[in-house]
């Protein structure tokens, strides 16, 4: 089975009947629950429970701290190269718009990851586009050779992988896998991803199944917010990490919450996510899957991001550039969106520690590395 | 002194503490050195010798004895690979074995910690368990070769005190090594009460991590243990549900009045 049968029990299901016969007194009555079910978790991202926000926080902050403490996981992205043969709507890496394409040589990829050790990170994920001409699994594998030298932890965000493959980048040295289905709903996929192999919906809603089934540490997930109603696409994301969780129950599940941001890609007219409706999914997902991390980009603001620590992150990038090569300072390729929180490592870990939290660099390292003993 | 051996080490201090959690470095240090533990455990995977941040190993007091554990291992092997590494890392010959392949509760595969508890305590490593109380589990773990046994009172991080109660008190009962009661301790009142039971010690991370006043609650888990201790070598009395007047039928035997 796989996670496209579960949510086929919702295909028909009335979100807003649903919402409609929801009281104050469900939401009270939720919040002192210890553990929550699937529809107490649709309920808490109902409009009812926006009245509720500020006890959702308490509840939500309480759980991090008992699951995650005070400390937040720093990492930062690298993009490897930005050719692309898809065709979705909102990415700027689109084949159709008219950027400046490129990808890093090995001797670039070091030179990167020495600016990027530089700065303390020790975690690091590594992004393409999608084109097994430009970037086949060949050169990602010959990328992460070079990048173990630099770094304790290795996750990629590229294109959908088949389980040969994902165990393949494992093998090398890949711990990690951010992958996010864009939007759960089929037929909204098949409207912004208008060609290209990602165009196949199972097939990129089974990969973290499959990097799973290779034995990956640790999974990322998301849909990218303001593609569909939010609602929705929040509450199959919830139930997609809760599916991956309780399959393979040794995998460390997190859950992105990207918002579209500015691109060069065609779409224009989707529905906005306020900061409020931010929150209110992220309070909504950390008392439905208390120990499930949260990572939050550089797509937000800083100040937002600030605001959000307590209730419930555990991971954020800092130092972020999009751009090809853009660590190095010599970018040779356009970035994917426009990021809002420009800060350095150093100022967020200023931030971290002024708000009551440790930066964590590290927190994982080759285990299969030879020792004298 | 009351001391505490574990493998061929006598310990004053029965609070062993834990280094995750903290808001920084320099309040977990603060902290351990405000309840005198002499056991600290860290997670390897956070131990950064080549980093450019902070070290935490550079944040434990000198005189404490490093406990690496395995967190992130999934399996035996894994653990064993991680064990290793904290050894030649400078860690220490000390290991808490940590297999953990459940994500949800961070409960601990027992099969698997039996397999690496056999390798590592060969290999001469002080092994010290982390293991859901199981009696038949514990006694495979002494052959193995485990210098202590650390069973969990909740799941870790829950604060829900100890709530495998019966089945600790087995072990305690009937486990020759130290029983060290680790995870699910959240206020020092319970830290007390399985130090009464007879445990030989606690480990107590989240709840001193989480707390307002991580020094201040880890003076009062200190204060809890030696408390607890106490009672327990002074064999506390018997528990009843009513008052009873002392010997009431049978007074009669000792005033000479037959």
């Amino acid at each position: 089975m796989s996670f496209y049968q579960s949510i086929q029990r919702y295909q028909s299901f009335d979100y807003n009947d649903f919402f409609k016969g929801l009281t104050e007194d469900h939401i009270t009555k939720i919040l002192r629950k210890d553990r929550i079910s699937e529809e107490d978790f649709l309920a808490l991202l109902s409009p009812k429970a926006t009245l509720h926000l500020e006890e959702m926080a308490q509840k939500a902050n309480k759980l991090s701290l008992q699951h995650f403490g005070k400390a937040i996981l720093l990492y930062t992205p690298m993009y490897l190269a930005n050719y692309c043969v898809n065709r979705c709507l909102y990415c700027s890496f689109n084949t159709d718009t008219t950027i400046k394409r490129s990808k890093l040589t090995l001797e670039e990829i070091e030179r990167e990851a020495q600016a990027i050790t530089a700065t303390g990170l020790r975690h690091i994920l590594i992004l393409t586009g999608e084109s097994k001409g430009q970037t086949p699994v060949s050169y990602i594998v010959e990328a992460v050779k070079v990048l173990k030298k630099y770094f304790e932890s290795i996750t990629i965000e590229i294109y959908s992988l088949t389980e040969e493959e994902y165990r393949e980048i494992i093998e090398v040295g890949v711990d990690g896998l951010t992958i996010y289905q864009e939007v759960y709903d089929e037929a909204i996929y098949d409207a912004v991803h208008l060609s290209g192999p990602k165009k196949d919906y199972k097939f990129r809603l089974d990969a973290p199944e499959r990097a799973c089934r290779a034995k990956i540490r640790s999974v990322n997930i998301g849909a990218l917010l303001g593609l569909n109603d939010w609602h929705k696409e929040a509450f199959i994301t919830g139930l997609h990490g809760n599916y991956l969780q309780n399959k393979y129950n040794d995998v460390e599940v997190s859950i992105s919450l990207p918002r579209l941001r500015p691109h060069k890609g065609s779409l224009r007219d989707y529905p906005l996510v306020g900061d409020k409706d931010l929150v209110q999914i992220l309070l909504a997902l950390k008392i439905f899957l208390p120990y499930i991390g949260i990572t939050i980009s550089t797509r937000e603001k800083a100040s937002f991001r600030d605001h959000l620590i307590p209730l419930g992150i555990t991971k954020m990038s800092a130092g972020v550039s999009t751009e090809v090569g853009g660590h190095s300072s010599s970018s040779k390729g356009d970035s994917q969106f426009e990021i809002s929180d420009t800060r350095s490592v150093e100022e967020i870990k200023e931030t971290l520690y002024a708000r009551g939290y440790q930066p964590i660099f590290k927190n994982w390292m080759d285990i299969e590395k030879d020792i004298d003993r | 002194m009351d001391g505490l051996k574990i493998g061929d080490t006598l310990l004053e201090s029965r609070l062993l503490t834990g280094t995750g959690k903290f808001s920084s470095n320099q309040k977990m240090e603060a902290a351990l050195k405000s309840c005198g533990t002499q056991v600290v455990t860290m997670a390897l995977r956070r131990v950064d010798l080549e980093g450019r941040e902070e070290n935490i190993l550079n944040y434990i007091p000198k005189e404490c004895i490093l406990l690496p554990n395995t967190s992130g291992a999934r399996n035996a092997e894994e653990a064993i690979r991680i064990a290793r590494l904290a050894k030649a890392m400078g860690c220490g010959n000390w290991v808490k074995i940590e297999v953990i392949s459940d994500n949800k509760y961070l409960l601990p595969d027992n099969y698997e910690t039996i397999k690496a508890t056999e390798v590592l305590a060969k290999e001469g490593f002080v092994v010290l368990p982390y293991m859901s109380p199981d009696l038949m589990a514990a006694k495979r773990l002494v052959e193995a070769g485990a210098a202590a046994a650390m069973p969990l009172g909740a799941p870790i991080g829950t604060n829900r005190g100890i709530r495998t109660k019966e089945l600790v008190q087995i072990l305690i009962d009937e486990i020759q090594v130290p029983i060290i009661v680790d995870a699910g301790i959240g206020k020092p009142s319970e830290a007390a009460e399985a130090m009464e039971m007879g445990a030989a010690a606690v480990l107590v991370n989240t709840a001193i991590a989480t707390a307002e006043d991580p020094i201040k609650m880890a003076e009062a888990f200190s204060l809890a243990v030696k408390a607890g201790r106490m009672a327990y070598v002074a064999k506390t009395g018997v528990e009843r549900r009513l008052a009873a007047a002392s010997s009431p039928l049978t007074g009669f035997l000792h005033e000479g009045d037959l």
